[in-house]
């Protein structure tokens, strides 16, 4: 009886990969636990193992091969005198054929798909000059990209966190860094993120200008003492003596099935404190101009990245030193009948919102905030005093939101201008779930933005 | 406790002349002065909130200080006052701070728990128990990474030393060889738990043993021993040898804070201190002795040591508030222009 081999995933994230080699030929005997071969994910190549025995029948999917999507069936594994080709046509006729144990779980579209090919180009972007060379890149490249050049650019800046240096990096933010700078500005840390936290903001007090690399937000609890007590305070306290331009970074929020711990968004807490700059981007072009600005700021900077967003591909502008401003929203799509307000991740359910109410005839006008702290109210104010009506997408909680403090400055500020109530689309309000279907109703999703959007314009 | 030793007869330490024997009377005493009289304002109203007080742990920042060089480092929690006149500060600078005054280090807006001097190299004054530990290591980090031959001294108390960011610092400051002086300030009290009932470690210094830290005990009473300490644990660092610890044994004879009764130490162990062991007398019996100085010259000390925290206290007192709108400035450090 014939077994399909499934591509596997083999990352939280994963939703393709490279078949970068077999590792066995057509006729070869195949155990359980063989490496068969050789898979690229977006942070790591991988050895994938044969769970089940089998003679090889049928390599389906060529070496080489990239953008294999996950339970892709790749190989046909047949018993001794079976037919290969007579088995192919057999296996690949049910789906049911997978054999769980041969494909890790299937990886979860927890930001629903990835970005659709949006009308929703940015509407203005005075950073970039007209004319510029733009290139395809991923926000993982850009944040990559953001820290060499500005590695190169001052020896003070230097990259420490854990798995940062040899290992590449968790999420390989940092691949090819230790290689050009060396163990002395790349540095492993043990895991101890409360210590390494306080050591790179005393660092910072005595000249050096650090990127703290956090493996994911949720672990810079630990250091959260060091974060708001020495690193955002200190200013205030010596009277501006004694700064602190330190970065922290790492992906923030959901990621995807990693249950409670692993999947919250800090976008909330860390705006509410003075002294702290707070950027969350959306694109690789936001992602790598906001780096090299927080990374030259005199300021600590708390920087939001996104795992799911890691992978994800935007046009980047071929520049000597492209940076972006903190404070200054980007205006991804002009519309007339709502506004539409998110940042990071969220803006991927925004601008998704916005196409499909597009054909409903509704224009939506969607702000990506960029940065929470300084925020950029005067856009979003502005951009309501046209459309009228306001809604906010995050997926951090609803109590003490983003959108709950946009709401209060649109109340405050364009009470005379607003048609309906600001709705805020937000996760819900409960630790995130581990089950998929349980994770998936956790989420803001697309549907409930406009469904809310439906809600302001009164259709 | 600090060990004990009997009040007569020690001989000068050969690692100290008279003139710095002498500087080292007056310094501790311009501490201990400089306290009574922030004692005072606090409770005339003109210091508010926390201030903790220095007074019987003098030898320990003065002997230290004496082993530091120009460019070394010191960061500290927020029993700091004494650190900051140690290292050079003006004391009037400190004392408007108390009392929260535009003249004050951190005009104002730090208060005594809170100030800094880049010039001097005291990089805090930090209220959160034991954070200063990773900020220090983080200070010698920067000095390695620069490449020069400075020395970072971290202080923090027998209640910190209990905290977990003490030993994630070890670890990384062992595993990196960063010079750094821990100074373990044992005064016995955490607050008002006495060290016995936090730990059953018979010493906190040899806890720096498992991530492969020297270091040792310290008389803390004693301005020359741990002047000699503090020599030897600099060495250690500057000759990139990595950390040191040291345990300084000492006493404070006041409350943990202005606002605490003392209920969890009797009277008697407090004046037994005082009587026996005090670091300001030590000196001053070594110098009479000794004939190193006169009645007549120690009485000219003092009467200078007073009229300096005396000026002190009228310019915290006749320092302005800070102007109103210092509550929202230094918030943020002014914009790094932006190449193009």
């Amino acid at each position: 009886m014939a077994t399909e081999v499934l591509m596997p995933a083999l990352s939280p994230t994963m939703e393709e990969g490279t078949l970068a080699k077999w590792l066995v030929k057509e006729g070869d005997t195949v155990s359980s636990g063989d490496i068969m071969a050789e898979i690229e994910t977006d942070k790591a190549t991988m050895e994938f193992e044969a769970v089940d025995e089998g003679i090889m029948g049928k390599i389906l999917i060529a070496e080489g091969t990239e953008g294999v999507k996950v339970n892709t069936p790749i190989a046909i594994l047949v018993e001794e005198g079976e037919d290969a080709d007579a088995a192919a046509s057999s296996a690949s006729a049910p789906a049911e054929s997978s054999a769980p144990a041969e494909a890790p779980a299937p990886a979860p579209e927890t930001s629903s798909a990835p970005v659709p090919a949006v009308a929703s180009v940015p509407a203005e972007d005075p950073e970039i000059p007209e004319g510029t060379e733009m290139k395809k890149t991923t926000v993982r490249e850009a944040l990559r990209d953001a820290m060499a050049e500005e590695m190169r650019r001052e020896g003070a800046v230097y990259l420490m966190g854990e798995e940062v240096a040899e290992y590449q990096g968790a999420y390989k933010i940092s691949q090819g860094l230790l290689d050009e700078f060396g163990a002395k500005r790349v540095i492993d840390t043990p895991i101890t993120e409360h210590g390494f936290a306080g050591i790179a903001v005393g660092s910072a007090m005595g000249g050096l200008k650090p990127i703290v690399e956090f493996m994911t937000f949720n672990f810079a609890m630990q250091a959260m003492d060091q974060i708001i007590n020495s690193a955002a305070k200190t200013l205030y306290m010596s009277g501006g003596q004694m700064g602190c331009p330190i970065v922290f970074r790492g992906p923030n929020g959901a990621a995807a099935r990693v249950a409670a711990q692993h999947s919250q968004d800090y976008a909330a807490w860390f705006m509410q404190v003075p002294g702290l700059k707070v950027a969350m981007p959306y694109s690789a072009a936001d992602a790598k101009g906001l780096l090299k600005s927080a990374i030259r700021d005199p300021n600590p900077v708390i920087f939001l990245e996104n795992e799911i967003l890691y992978g994800r591909s935007f046009d980047v502008p071929v520049m000597d030193d492209f940076t972006v401003p903190f404070g200054k929203a980007r205006i991804w799509r002009e519309g007339t009948d709502v506004t539409i307000v998110s940042f990071g991740i969220g803006m991927t359910y925004a601008l998704q919102a916005a196409d499909k109410l597009a054909e409903d005839g509704i224009s939506a006008e969607v702000v990506d905030l960029r940065t929470l702290r300084p925020m950029d109210t005067d856009t979003v104010i502005r951009s309501v005093m046209k459309t009228n009506r306001c809604v906010t997408v995050e997926e951090g909680w609803p109590q003490g939101s983003v959108g709950g403090y946009i709401s209060a400055v649109l109340m405050q500020q364009a009470f005379d201008y607003l048609d309906a109530p600001v709705i805020n689309c937000t996760g819900k309000d409960v630790p995130m779930p581990y089950a998929e279907n349980l994770e998936k109703l956790a989420l803001v999703t697309t549907d409930e933005v406009i469904a809310a959007v439906k809600q302001v314009t009164y259709r | 406790m600090a060990t004990r030793r009997s009040t007569k007869k020690t001989p000068a330490k050969s690692n100290v002349s008279k003139e710095e024997l002498l500087e080292y009377y007056r310094e501790m005493l311009l501490i201990r002065r400089f306290e009574e009289k922030a004692g005072q304002l606090y409770g005339m109203g003109l210091i508010g909130g926390f201030c903790h007080l220095y007074i019987g742990q003098e030898a320990v920042v003065v002997g230290l200080e004496a082993a530091a060089k120009d460019g070394d480092k010191r960061v500290t929690s927020y029993r700091d006052h004494a650190h900051m006149l140690a290292c050079g500060m003006d004391p009037n600078g400190v004392m408007a701070e108390l009392t929260g005054r535009e003249g004050g280090y951190s005009r104002g807006k730090g208060g005594s728990m809170h100030m800094f001097s880049k010039e001097k190299h005291f990089y805090g004054g930090h209220g959160i128990v034991a954070a200063q530990v990773p900020l220090g290591a983080g200070l010698a980090f920067a000095d390695k990474y620069k490449g020069n031959d400075n020395v970072t001294f971290v202080y923090f108390g027998d209640g910190a030393a209990n905290q977990g960011q003490v030993y994630e610092t070890y670890n990384m400051a062992e595993l990196w060889d960063l010079p750094v002086v821990f100074v373990i300030e044992n005064n016995q009290y955490a607050m008002g738990t006495a060290v016995k009932r936090s730990t059953k470690s018979p010493s906190l210094w040899e806890r720096g043993a498992a991530y492969g830290i020297p270091g040792e005990e310290v008389d803390g009473m004693d301005v020359m021993a741990v002047k000699a300490a503090g020599e030897k644990a600099v060495a250690h660092c500057r000759a990139g040898k990595g950390p040191y610890i040291l345990e300084v044994m000492t006493y404070r004879y006041r409350g943990h804070s202005m606002s605490d009764p003392a209920k969890y130490r009797t009277r008697e162990e407090v004046q037994k201190m005082r009587e026996e062991r005090d670091a300001i007398e030590h000196v001053r019996e070594i110098l009479l002795q000794g004939k190193h100085a006169t009645e007549d010259d120690l009485k000219g000390i003092d009467k200078e040591i007073k009229a300096v925290v005396n000026e002190s206290a009228e310019f915290a007192k006749d320092s302005p508030l800070p102007a109103v709108d210092q509550l929202y400035t230094d918030i943020y450090a002014a914009e790094i222009p932006q190449e193009a």
